[in-house]
């Protein structure tokens, strides 16, 4: 694909809407997104169960089933192309060879029948044109990358004989094995143990200095996205609710629910005793409130949150916050 | 921690072992040591927490003390009586004191009960109370949990993650227990529906003098909630600790990597701090490693640690810990010279 130079843009969303049809209505899963991701960098994307970060990137796949889903609207460019013009063919050529997934369980996202070589060497036979020698070879290059012992015997076992930990090394030697320009790793090691999901992360900072690979990391893990990204977008109700660089989100929020979100976290060096909390439930969304979705559960909200959308509040050059009380919050995150 | 230190339940060399099935042409049995000789103390009034990750035997440990899996051996001492050896009639009767809080609040609770059904069927069953008193007591219990009483007639499916979790929690407190074991309660929730548990938790417990086993692999979770952590690691308790002391001040090499490996959620600290990288897997709980289990991922391990299965010692004040490269004179494994074992001693 031809890369275009567009401030080192990698990818661009843009008013992404992608709407859902169901019983209860239509559910505005993403509505209106908009994030950026430079070469080479890693974005982190937060949010809790159905904020619509998994959507959002299902899209950059053209992943999302329809029906019931549908892009209602917005565009994806990747490398200057707007991927949600694409054809069939040339959307099977970006998947898998340009941008690649990781999903958060490598079982069933591994094709329990075949044999891991076979899956593996599918990918380069397919995209890279690899006789089957090659493809081998390869494969087993891939999976010692990743930190597999024995990889040239361990490539004809199936996935059911490889530990959780092994099986998303697989995925991740699989992603990686046409060195994408994009990776895109949902949750990744949520169903991993701590030890092991260290040694995934710690598997993804390498892969990513030497390839150069540029990431999109999506996860709940506040800890996670702390240890890993440069830039994050914090999602909620089908919305993005604030975006910064890492370091700057972390130490002066300019969102109410970013705030709440961090100040929610046991901290093992404070004191024991109550635990800061965010009040009621995650919003529903085929019945959301008007104004400010979050207003019902923030500390902050005033009449005006109950009666009126939030503007995108730019803050800063490269800090934006869904709020009316953007700069105010801000401000106070300073003290 | 608690004033009152009497144990509400003494384990005593405690094993679940269970067998796996045999192939016809293969002969030897073999079996899974799930739980594999554990003695515990838990006091009455606290939280204990007991982490360690899958497979580690957490959840079976949690189980064999409601006798929810039968133990294989050993004592579990519940106001003079031994749980594990009662007959199945005794135990029932028991089991309103012991009440457990599951991880999945979906598969918990029956879809085809109401709210109304779920929380009384257990009142019913102990005959505890009856008609207006017992729906009184089912209405105060939707309020003590948080949840309006206006949701008695929904069904489970009708509720978030956290209202079930809530369901769930009414259900175990409706027979008044002393003891519950909380198996993962906050596992499948989001991180602000988290904290509301938690705190839920534990103002229940100030109010009720609730005793509790908090089983997680959320270490931070564990931390926040407990008096004091046991760490489990293949079937044995590895250290156990006051709370704070285990995060900050872990002997045992298993919990030092444990904690480094819980990313921080502040990016200068990430940025900077060093890891414990441990290699591998948790080896198979069939054939477990000779000496300490922990031996073939322990980056402090040497050729005596195959040879002897280390005892859990108290080598700090209220601080015990399983490896024989430390002791109460050298409680540092840093510091212990290179090739050294003083436990052994």
């Amino acid at each position: 694909m031809a890369g275009v130079s567009d401030n080192g843009n990698l990818l661009r969303v843009r008013e992404l809407r992608v709407y859902f049809e169901t019983d209860d209505g239509t559910v505005k899963a993403v509505d209106g997104v908009n994030f950026e991701l430079k070469r080479g960098e890693t974005l982190g994307i937060v949010g809790e169960s159905g904020s619509g970060k998994t959507v959002a990137n299902l899209s950059i796949m053209r992943l999302i089933p329809e029906p019931p889903g549908q892009i209602a609207g917005g565009s994806i460019e990747f490398n200057g192309r707007d991927v949600l013009k694409l054809s069939a063919r040339e959307m099977r050529d970006l998947r898998g060879c340009h941008i690649a997934m990781v999903f958060q369980d490598p079982m069933t996202s591994l094709n329990p029948f075949m044999r891991v070589s076979k899956q593996l060497m599918e990918v380069t036979q397919l995209h890279l044109g690899h006789t089957k020698e090659q493809a081998r070879r390869h494969a087993v290059a891939m999976l010692t990358q990743v930190g597999i012992p024995d990889a040239a015997e361990r490539i004809d076992s199936y996935p059911h004989e490889f530990s959780g930990g092994m099986r998303q090394r697989v995925m991740i030697a699989m992603a990686l094995s046409c060195k994408p320009q994009l990776l895109i790793a949902d949750e990744p090691t949520t169903a991993l143990d701590v030890t092991i999901q260290a040694q995934i992360l710690e598997l993804i900072r390498k892969l990513k200095s030497e390839t150069g690979t540029s990431v999109i990391l999506i996860t709940h893990d506040l800890g996670v996205i702390a240890g890993m990204t440069d830039h994050v977008t914090v999602m909620y109700a089908g919305k993005v609710f604030e975006q910064a660089a890492t370091v700057e989100l972390f130490e002066r929020p300019g969102n109410p629910y970013t705030k709440a979100l961090l100040q929610s976290v046991p901290d093992p060096t404070s004191e024991q005793g109550k635990l800061f909390q965010i009040p009621g439930q995650p919003p529903d969304l085929a019945n959301l409130p008007s104004g400010c979705p979050f207003a019902p559960r923030c500390q902050r909200a005033a009449e005006i949150c109950t009666r009126e959308f939030p503007p995108f509040v730019q803050i800063t050059s490269n800090h934006y916050s869904l709020c009316h009380f953007a700069n105010e919050v801000y401000a106070e995150s300073a003290t | 921690m608690e004033s009152n230190t009497q144990p509400l339940i003494s384990i005593k060399d405690l094993t679940v072992h269970f067998p796996v099935r045999q192939s016809l042409l293969r002969r030897a049995r073999q079996v899974v040591k799930a739980v594999d000789g554990v003695s515990l103390e838990i006091l009455e009034g606290e939280t204990l927490g007991l982490v360690g990750e899958s497979g580690c035997g957490k959840t079976t440990l949690g189980r064999a003390i409601l006798r929810l899996v039968e133990p294989t051996g050993g004592q579990v001492v519940f106001r003079g009586q031994d749980l594990a050896h009662l007959s199945s009639s005794a135990m029932r009767a028991q089991r309103r004191h012991l009440q457990i809080i599951f991880q999945d609040p979906y598969a918990s609770l029956n879809p085809r009960m109401t709210v109304n059904e779920i929380i009384s069927e257990p009142i019913e069953t102990f005959r505890l109370a009856r008609g207006e008193e017992r729906r009184l007591r089912v209405q105060e219990l939707m309020q003590h949990v948080g949840l309006s009483s206006r949701f008695l007639k929904r069904y489970p499916h009708e509720f978030s993650g956290g209202q079930r979790q809530r369901i769930g929690i009414a259900r175990a407190l409706s027979v008044d227990p002393s003891f519950i074991v909380a198996d993962e309660p906050i596992s499948a929730l989001d991180v602000s529906i988290q904290s509301q548990i938690m705190n839920l938790l534990d103002r229940l417990k100030r109010e009720k003098n609730l005793t509790y086993l908090f089983i997680s692999h959320d270490l931070r979770a564990v931390q926040h909630v407990s008096d004091r952590v046991a760490v489990m690691y293949l079937g044995k308790i590895v250290e156990l600790a006051p709370a704070k002391a285990v995060y900050s001040r872990p002997l045992m090499p298993y919990t030092k990597a444990l904690i480094s490996a819980v990313p921080v959620p502040d990016p200068k600290v990430e940025a900077t701090r060093k890891r414990i990288m441990l290699e591998g897997d948790v080896p198979s709980p069939i054939n477990p490693p000779s000496g300490c289990r922990f031996r073939t991922r322990c980056p402090y391990a040497i050729d005596a640690c195959a040879g002897v299965e280390p005892r859990l010692v108290e080598i700090l004040p209220n601080h015990f810990a399983a490896c024989i490269r430390i002791s109460p004179e050298q409680p540092d494994i840093e510091r212990v010279a290179p090739g050294a074992a003083p436990g052994l001693n």
